[in-house]
């Protein structure tokens, strides 16, 4: 398997590169991650960020061919035999594949990503009933990889002022929950013509999820909750 | 070169679940709080739990703490400090609800109460054969669920990150081994700095990447404990780890337990359901480290499944479409992934595969990290506290039920937090002086590394000690393997001595991190190795050819091991419990 990978490292290179690796499967190799750790035994340099190798941790996400997509769930049979490796778009490169993800992080903290609710505590658990719980379904399982987020354009644009997929994802992940009672004050923190508007359902999100999560939609239930209670 | 000194009162390592349950209690005071994470937080290991956290709610059946801790006991082979685990099934209701208030998604029943599935080893009525539905579940998200909710909480308190700083070695007071502080790499610019503090938590999971086979991350890489170790601590217990039924064959991802919780069970070629011979009670419920031995068992008899008959099938068809999509629908994504089978139609190919580390660093059940000294066995190392995968506290003993991780990382990461604040509040306001030699350890090894311009390949020293480990220290111990393997572990120390890297940069050098945990992986899998060639019986997840049975006479007792000298010494296993009678010794079976 042929991989051209992005390089580099601001220590030493005026700027960035793309480098090839030949690297040579056997049979338990079956995801790009497998490629990419033999590839880091030819070359020791290589650098990228990666953990569970399940798709649950969210670190190797980057961009596969043009598509943003997790390393450790990508088959390589799947790849064709030259497969193109960039750090994930829109944001700033550290090293290699490792991007820095902090304005990423800072959108998904603008939304409050836990629940609030001021009722003194009852001595067992609040109660939700199945029906309730089934909302945060195609929500709470995001893992944070940030490929939906580096793969919108609005997010390219204006990744200082639109909070992003990844961030309204959650916001409605807060909302939709029955033991939330911020829901006003939430989506007061999105009336902006940026934070949740800027989102024009382009929906590359929803085709890069990796998790084959929705965002568009939990977009467009927030967008449907702010006329609502304009009306 | 002098390090910089950042000054905190309290100072986590590892951002994981007991860290970060830490964290959130020194939250509730005004003192200055680092936590150090090698990985962004919710990145780190407890993302992978799948099956539940062990609560005697008594949602769906009637049960109680007094059951539980009678599992956990019995589970751990009577190794496991009965305090300890009186302590963790009496707050275990408490710190699941609490997880609930803070947001955390559990799956519900009708009633609107927490869901709660069956699980291996967790009984009524103190070992009946009724199974007690005790494992509080988020689909088989349970891990992710609960690693987002603490990291969640830890936003809203504004707790201070150290994101991708990588824990080096512990500073100790040459006085009285009072640890004031660690080393810390920033893997981004490859700054090195001392972080000194007046409460030190080590959090960082286990090490289960010593084996060849392991549904463990990359990162688990035993960072705790060869900090502890070469600080000149002990660890306890090291010869006992969890090989999990149902790692996938080949890959090693892990299958939920909660599969077989939900009715699944297992299949060798003849299509017999094997776990009725072995355990005619609990079948496939039985412990992991009997389930394990069953199917190594099954496997070297020749019932093995496949081309090379090396694996066994895990069979939950009959489950429905509608079970499998709402309360497996993470296993269902990992089987058609990994091994290729729609578990809707097709049975999974599962091995016993390393999972869990039952040892660790040394701590009684405050968190508080206790060495020998003079005539205790536990003299309390002032301003050290360990918990998680990462201390050996010890609740699981020598085999820990499933959902009883989960429990163990928020319990003990509450009450390490606790006393933290408590021992605290008892010391005078400034902090203690730094040793003369404060960083040497560490300057010493990253200076070795920078100059070093040839030697041992990182990965190629790294790939033979988890294939020594594999290959000595497997499901059953042989007497001349586990010699071997000492041997051959020795031998690799050596070359670990000599590795070099190619990469010198200062930007993000992965290279440079993977050479560090290195050192780490040494030492979890030397502990292990001399540790269980040592113990002449068969106890938990250590099962020996030569000494098939347990010897409470002999060996009803904890291992120490040290590194230096590759010495090992014992203590006494805590028989008595905190406020009940104590479960006496019984032979084990399910």
């Amino acid at each position: 398997m042929k991989l051209s990978i992005y390089r580099y490292d601001p220590d030493k290179d005026p700027k960035p590169y793309m480098q090839d690796y030949d690297v040579a499967l056997d049979q338990s190799d079956r995801m790009l991650l497998d490629a990419l750790v033999k590839a880091k035994v030819l070359d020791d340099s290589l650098s990228f960020r990666r953990s569970c190798r399940e798709g649950v941790c969210g670190s190797d996400a980057m961009n596969i061919n043009g598509k943003n997509g997790l390393a450790c769930i990508t088959k390589v049979a799947e790849l064709p035999d030259h497969v193109t490796l960039r750090p994930l778009p829109g944001l700033p490169v550290i090293r290699d594949l490792i991007v820095d993800m902090t304005q990423f992080f800072k959108q998904y903290h603008s939304i409050k990503p836990y629940v609030i609710n001021n009722d003194p505590p009852p001595e067992r658990e609040r109660l939700q009933f199945p029906e309730e719980r089934e909302q945060l379904n195609g929500l709470y399982e995001c893992i944070l990889c940030a490929c939906c987020t580096t793969a919108c354009p609005s997010f390219w644009w204006n990744p200082d002022k639109f909070v992003g997929p990844a961030g309204l994802l959650q916001a409605y992940r807060f909302i939709a929950d029955s033991r939330d009672q911020a829901t006003a004050e939430r989506l007061d923190n999105l009336e902006d013509p940026y934070r949740l508007f800027r989102c024009h359902t382009i929906m590359n999100c929803v085709d890069v999820c990796p998790k084959h999560l929705n965002p568009t939609r939990a977009i467009g239930h927030i967008k449907e909750l702010m006329v609502k209670r304009s009306v | 070169m002098t390090l910089q000194v950042r000054k905190f009162d309290a100072i986590v390592v590892g951002a994981g679940g007991s860290g970060m349950r830490a964290a959130l209690e020194l939250a509730r005071s005004n003192l200055k709080v680092a936590v150090l994470s090698k990985v962004f937080p919710t990145r780190s290991h407890t993302v992978a739990a799948q099956g539940g956290i062990a609560a005697p709610l008594a949602n769906s059946t009637e049960d109680n703490w007094h059951w539980h801790m009678y599992d956990t006991v019995k589970g751990s082979d009577y190794l496991g400090d009965q305090d300890a685990i009186e302590y963790m099934c009496r707050r275990a209701v408490e710190v699941v609800v609490e997880l609930e208030h803070m947001g955390m998604p559990f799956d519900r029943l009708e009633n609107g109460r927490i869901y709660q599935r069956p699980f291996g080893g967790h009984t009524q009525n103190y070992g009946s054969n009724k199974m007690a539905m005790r494992s509080c579940a988020a689909a088989d998200r349970t891990g992710h669920a609960m690693l987002h909710t603490l990291y969640q909480q830890n936003v809203r308190t504004n707790t201070q990150f150290f994101v991708e700083w990588m824990a080096l070695d512990l500073i100790r007071d040459p006085q009285d081994g009072a640890v004031v502080g660690v080393t810390a790499l920033e893997m981004e610019t490859g700054e090195v700095c001392i972080f000194q503090g007046k409460a030190t938590l080590l959090a960082t999971g286990g090490g289960g990447r010593i084996y060849w086979a392991t549904t463990n991350a990359f990162i688990n890489t035993g960072d705790g404990l060869g900090l502890a170790a070469r600080a000149g601590l002990p660890l306890e217990d090291m010869e006992f780890w969890q090989f999990h039924p149902t790692g996938v064959a080949g890959a090693g991802v892990l299958i939920t337990e909660g599969v077989r919780g939900e009715g699944g069970y297992l299949l060798n070629k003849d299509g017999e359901r094997f776990m009725e011979r072995y355990a005619p009670n609990a079948k496939d419920l039985a412990s992991r480290d009997v389930v394990s031995r069953a199917m190594t068992t099954e496997i070297k008899e020749g019932r093995g499944c496949g081309e090379h008959g090396d694996h066994l099938m895990l069979k939950l068809d009959h489950l429905g479409p509608e079970v499998i999509n709402q309360r497996l629908p993470g296993i269902r994504e990992i089987a058609i992934k990994f091994a290729n089978a729609d578990p809707i139609r097709d049975p999974i190919p599962v091995v016993p595969t390393v999972h869990y580390q039952m040892g660790g660093i040394p701590t009684n059940y405050m968190g508080q990290v206790v060495a020998p000294e003079g005539a205790s066995k536990e003299a309390i190392v002032p301003g050290f506290y360990a918990a998680g995968e990462c201390a050996c506290v010890s609740v699981h003993g020598a085999n820990r039920l499933g959902t009883n991780s989960l429990l163990d990382l928020v319990v003990f990461g509450k009450s390490s937090g606790e006393q933290m604040l408590k021992d605290m509040r008892g010391q005078p306001a400034p902090h203690r002086a730094l040793p003369k030699d404060a960083g040497d350890l560490t300057r010493a090894r990253l200076a070795r590394l920078d100059s070093a311009a040839s030697g041992e390949r990182v990965v190629d020293v790294l790939n033979d000690l988890r294939r020594a480990m594999q290959a000595h220290c497997g499901v059953f111990r042989f007497p001349d393997d586990l010699v071997k393997g000492v041997a051959r572990v020795e031998e690799i120390a050596a070359r670990a001595k000599r590795t070099f890297i190619q990469d010198k940069s200062k930007t993000f050098n992965t290279a440079r991190v993977e050479a560090l945990e290195l050192d780490n992986l040494i030492e979890t899998a030397m502990s292990t190795v001399v540790s269980a060639e040592a113990r002449k019986e068969s106890r938990g997840a250590h099962t020996r050819s030569d000494y098939p049975g347990r010897d409470d006479k002999n060996w009803m007792k904890h291992t120490l091991w040290y590194k230096e000298g590759n010495r090992l010494d014992y203590k006494p296993v805590h028989q008595k419990p905190l406020s009940v009678e104590p479960f006496e010794p019984k032979v084990r079976t399910y």
